[in-house]
């Protein structure tokens, strides 16, 4: 059956829609908006810390997340903190990133919960500089020609 | 402050090395722990000043430039955000009211579905929502068609329709073969999808702003006299990871840049079949010098005034590993890529531009890491 087109008057102002004050970017797609999974992101737990974990030795569960974020993340943490070894996708859904227990007891730099919170932070970190220098590189090159 | 300059041990150690079989030294270890005496852990400062990006190009549409001094991991990343998690426009939904083309309908909406549309930036950015997508927990969605209804508006949904039907044309000559001049609307082509702006959606499309294929000229379908094609289109925002339409990309891939290693001198004939070996303008020439000519162990020996093979542009060489094929250059050249060096091609298909692409995707990863943050915090422990 064809859809009945909404007119404009069943149409409720965007502005209406509730705002709450979640840190957000300042991306264009994402500010307001509640349905933008991107933002769903930050209402959702996504974080499971797996059973059998100690304090310097943890496993760790991303539900919704792949090798995009993974791989980045294992990368950056293995920077600071020697092998972070098994990285292993048990479905797309979930993404496991387990700690070396050796490593963060030899670093004797706290817990493991600490390396993945400071992978974070450096990984969000790196994106600043690049994005940054970007910028620069597009300025200097000029603005892209009108098509 | 100036980049700091990488000793040559490093910058070999950043080269992958390709050799006639096989490919070897792959791997990134910049690592603590990986080199004795080095520290290589993670600095935000030293990743400043190592960190360089070049543009190549900046067109609308298309552009490349180089990452220099990331690893594979992160500019992976970057690469996969933009393909699967940007945003776009695309159709989801088709009405079919009428079909009487050979295409069958699921068919016919498969290809709607696939057409890219562009239109005014600041409207798909800003003004357009996301339309609440069916919650599909596997097996049953939970949003029924009915309530469904009530979830599209001005702001979340576009609607286009597509209304043609193939007609004789009485002007053509008598036995005319070619259906495009014996019929109207033989072809169905994407520039024949009308957007049906509602709601405030006139202050953001309309004009040069209007919803509009890409790509005027894809064929949608062919119809003969009698056929038509009726439907309504309605296009959500969505991304890559659900459905390759809702990609914003063409293509984003990256390549490692190649390099080029003369080890022992390439001269006269050699040097011609050389170049030879390489697309056009990778390899130049050079006379050796006098000086050249002299130095005992050069090689250039006796050669003076003779043209020897020298390394224009890497950035042009393919890697076909031709020059690997031949006896007389055997030991004499190496070639490799550098591990750290992405030299992104990213191509739009016309909600964004291509730049824009790229800084978006930035922006989506960092905010991965601040969304995880903010979950790990609350995490039970």
């Amino acid at each position: 059956m064809p859809p009945k087109t909404k007119p404009a008057e069943a149409a409720v102002p965007a502005d209406d829609v509730s705002m709450n004050d979640e840190p957000v970017g300042d991306s264009p797609s994402s500010n307001d908006d509640p349905h933008n999974p991107a933002r769903m992101a930050f209402g959702e737990q996504r974080i499971r810390i797996l059973p059998g974990s100690s304090d310097t030795a943890a496993s760790f569960e991303f539900k919704g997340e792949d090798h995009t974020l993974g791989n980045a993340l294992r990368y950056i943490i293995m920077k600071k903190y020697a092998p972070v070894p098994v990285h292993l996708p048990r479905s797309p859904q979930e993404y496991i990133i387990l700690s070396s227990s050796i490593a963060c007891l030899e670093i004797g730099q706290g817990t493991a919960v600490e390396a993945l919170e400071k992978g974070l932070d450096d990984l969000s970190d790196l994106c600043d500089v690049v994005e940054e220098k970007f910028i620069e590189a597009r300025d200097e090159y000029g603005t892209p020609m009108e098509a | 402050m100036a980049p700091v300059q990488p000793s040559q041990e490093e910058l070999d150690r950043r080269k992958a090395s390709i050799n006639s079989e096989t490919v070897t030294n792959v791997t990134s270890t910049d690592f603590p722990g990986h080199w004795p005496g080095e520290d290589n852990s993670w600095s935000l400062s030293s990743f400043r000043n190592t960190f360089n990006i070049n543009i190549h190009r900046n067109e609308p549409l298309e552009s490349s430039f180089s990452l220099v001094g990331i690893d594979a991991s992160v500019a992976n990343a970057f690469r996969r955000i933009m393909i699967a998690e940007i945003p776009s426009v695309a159709v989801e939904a088709v009405y079919v009211h009428n079909n009487t083309s050979v295409i069958q309908d699921e068919v016919l909406c498969q290809r709607l579905g696939l057409v890219p549309f562009r239109g005014g930036k600041e409207g798909i950015q800003e003004f357009l929502k996301w339309h609440p997508r069916k919650k599909d927990d596997g097996m049953n969605t939970v949003i029924e068609e009915e309530e469904e209804e009530n979830t599209k508006f001005d702001y979340n949904t576009i609607i286009l329709s597509l209304k043609i039907a193939c007609t004789r044309n009485k002007e053509a000559e008598k036995g005319e073969r070619d259906p495009l001049k014996a019929y109207h609307n033989a072809h169905v082509y994407a520039r024949d999808i009308q957007f049906k702006p509602f709601g405030r959606q006139e202050q953001y499309f309309s004009g040069e702003d209007a919803i509009r294929p890409t790509n005027p000229d894809i064929l949608v379908a062919k119809l003969r006299p009698g056929q038509c094609i009726d439907v309504d289109m309605h296009a959500f925002k969505g991304v890559g990871s659900d459905h390759a339409k809702f990609s914003p990309v063409a293509t984003a891939s990256y390549r490692l840049l190649p390099t080029i290693t003369i080890l022992k001198p390439i001269l006269g004939q050699d040097a011609e079949k050389f170049a030879r070996c390489f697309p056009q303008g990778v390899i130049g020439f050079e006379k050796v010098g006098k000086k050249e000519a002299q130095r005992k162990g050069s090689g250039y020996e006796g050669h003076e005034g003779e043209n020897k093979a020298v390394v224009v542009d890497p950035m042009k060489d393919t890697v076909s590993r031709e020059c690997l094929r031949h006896e007389e250059f055997e030991g004499k050249v190496k070639l490799g890529r550098v591990r750290d060096h992405f030299i992104f091609s990213v191509e739009s298909v016309g909600q964004w531009e291509s730049d824009a692409l790229f800084l978006e995707s930035v922006k989506v990863l960092k905010m991965k890491c601040e969304a995880l943050k903010q979950n790990l915090q609350t995490m039970n422990r």
